[in-house]
């Protein structure tokens, strides 16, 4: 239960973000969420798109470097207390977070984050496990565009 | 899939590369003699100098008196230029060629046409060695014009009897298209351009491992046994190294045999030597020293021992596929190209090897020295490949650290590492320039 995030390479200099993004703009696909890691050199673009088959080959067609990784969309009762409630899982289980960021659509008094863990499936499966609502691509599709 | 390489098929112009050795120095010796003759007769420099060494042609009387002769250096062409070493009139002359001049006038080289026909012969026994023949469709992307590579590959394409198709360098796409619907056989470029070509075939959904395209003829500029292995790995095809320069012939003057251990030298055509580069003295088969080369048949512009500056060993052991030539070890390093970095001598090779000991990088990078508050320091910039890009910016240092420990290890200096986008760094359509050295030295 993950869906797809792209990583796209970019040099730390001005005007690099706008590239990869124009050619989404241009193939029609919308950013459903993204984040930007960034070193003194170099940036990891990460972001998630519905049509992520389609933004891969847009991407690699027009020079870019591309990697498909799987990550774990989740909803987090938006309120004291939520984030900690779903980390106190994953640290019972042994699972690492890599990285996390947060869709922008909010769901009545639930947000939506995305996590990259350090095992995947071990996550899922611990949260299920404790009735977290963990949303594969079509779930988020739907939600996101209600 | 893998490809079908088929055995290669004997031409009769190979027979030359068969040649018993007794024989074979027999022939080198006759040539020997005339050559000298020729050039003594005809070339002012070259008398004087045989002159100041109180020699005559007649002192030369077998191969080992070759070491007596006088060394001819580049700066030599490019003080004659542009017609100053010929030693035939210009009524004789069908052909010129030059060197991109990068420090003023270019070298100007000269052919007759037996000249002509000689190295359409040295090519066509170039492309017979690694296999190719009538019927093969060799697509030319070497440049036509002033450049050797271009009409060297040509006419002994023609008169191998194979397919040419004389695309010349550059228009990458337009490249691949006609590499794909002709169903070409084998391609003759530079191997950094031969890389570009396998990113680009991947972008526009061509896989070169689905073509007929079996065998690519590389030179004209140095390459590792890593960047053929790589080469081979991605596109399925067997990459042979050949050798040349334009002051002797330009290409053709030694190509590897489908055995690919080093380009075998056509002996009978030009005789080859190896030296000690600091004090000249000729140094013995296995040795590595620089390469020195006499033409035994050129008429238009003779060169006897020129100093190619290109730093190499002559292997004498048998080859699989019987020739008696010897073969010249694979040239990484041009004494030319060495840069000397806080006192430690650097070649790009080296930075080449080096990262190519990394798993997934593609050699497409970039030398950058400087003097930064008198010290010298060198940046090597890399592009990302999707093999070894990573979503977590761990991962990414990690390779980084990686590759500046390999280039350590290589090459004895630290080196930054630069990660950057996929083709930022210039391709060349000919010779890569990998070094970029702000220091004012």
């Amino acid at each position: 239960m993950t869906v797809k995030q792209l990583s796209i390479f970019l040099e730390n200099k001005p005007g690099t973000l706008t590239g990869p993004c124009r050619l989404l703009a241009e193939a029609g696909i919308n950013i459903q969420t993204f984040a930007l890691a960034d070193t003194k050199e170099f940036g990891i673009l990460r972001l998630i798109v519905h049509e992520w088959e389609k933004a891969k080959q847009v991407l690699e067609q027009n020079g870019c470097v591309v990697r498909i990784t799987d990550v774990v969309a989740l909803e987090v009762p938006d309120h004291p207390g939520g984030l900690v409630h779903l980390l106190e899982i994953l640290e019972q289980a042994g699972v690492n977070v890599e990285y996390t960021y947060a869709f922008t659509d909010k769901l009545g008094d639930r947000v939506l984050l995305a996590f990259r863990f350090g095992d995947n499936e071990a996550a899922v499966k611990a949260l299920q496990a404790a009735k977290v609502n963990v949303l594969g691509t079509t779930e988020l599709a739907r939600r996101l565009n209600t | 899939m893998s490809k079908v390489h088929p055995p290669p098929i004997m031409h009769p112009a190979s027979a030359m590369d068969f040649l018993p050795p007794a024989q074979l120095q027999q022939v080198q010796l006759t040539r020997l003699k005339a050559m000298v003759q020729r050039a003594y007769d005809h070339v002012a420099l070259f008398r004087q100098r045989m002159e100041e060494r109180h020699l005559q042609p007649p002192d030369v009387n077998s191969l080992a008196d070759l070491e007596k002769l006088p060394f001819t250096v580049k700066a030599d062409l490019r003080d004659a230029y542009p017609f100053g070493l010929f030693a035939s009139p210009l009524s004789e002359i069908v052909r010129f060629h030059a060197s991109s001049g990068t420090t003023g006038k270019p070298i100007v080289v000269a052919y007759t046409q037996e000249d002509v026909d000689d190295w359409s012969q040295a090519m066509l026994r170039s492309f017979a060695a690694c296999g190719l023949h009538r019927g093969d469709i060799i697509q030319n992307a070497y440049g036509y014009g002033l450049f050797t590579g271009g009409l060297g590959a040509h006419y002994g394409a023609e008169a191998l009897g194979a397919g040419v198709i004389p695309i010349s360098g550059g228009n990458t796409d337009r490249q691949i298209m006609i590499l794909k619907d002709f169903g070409v056989t084998a391609i003759c470029c530079t191997p950094s351009y031969f890389l570009h070509l396998i990113d680009r075939a991947g972008e526009m959904g061509v896989n070169f491992k689905e073509l007929p395209l079996r065998a690519g003829v590389f030179g004209a500029e140095p390459w590792t046994e890593s960047m053929r292995q790589r080469i081979e790995a991605e596109s399925g095809i067997k990459a042979y190294d050949i050798y040349g320069l334009s002051e002797i012939v330009g290409p053709g003057v030694a190509m590897e045999c489908v055995h690919q251990s080093g380009p075998h030298i056509f002996e009978d055509m030009f005789y080859p030597e190896i030296i000690d580069p600091d004090t000249g003295r000729v140094l013995p088969d296995g040795t590595e020293g620089e390469l020195v080369l006499t033409t035994l048949c050129k008429r238009a512009m003779p060169m006897i021992r020129y100093r190619t500056r290109d730093i190499t060993s002559l292997a004498a052991d048998r080859c699989p596929c019987g020739r008696t030539l010897r073969r010249i070890c694979r040239i990484g390093r041009r004494s030319d190209d060495m840069l000397i970095i806080r006192g430690v001598n650097m070649f790009p090779s080296q930075i080449e090897a080096a990262l190519l000991k990394v798993e997934g990088t593609l050699p497409h990078y970039h030398i950058l020295v400087d003097r930064v508050k008198g010290l010298d320091t060198v940046e090597v910039q890399v592009e990302v490949t999707p093999e070894v890009f990573s979503d977590t910016v761990g991962a990414m240092e990690q390779l980084q650290a990686r590759l500046s420990h390999s280039i350590e290890s290589v090459v004895g200096i630290r080196a930054a590492v630069r990660l950057v986008a996929p083709r930022t760094l210039q391709r060349s359509e000919g010779k890569a320039k990998r070094v970029t050295d702000k220091r004012n030295l």
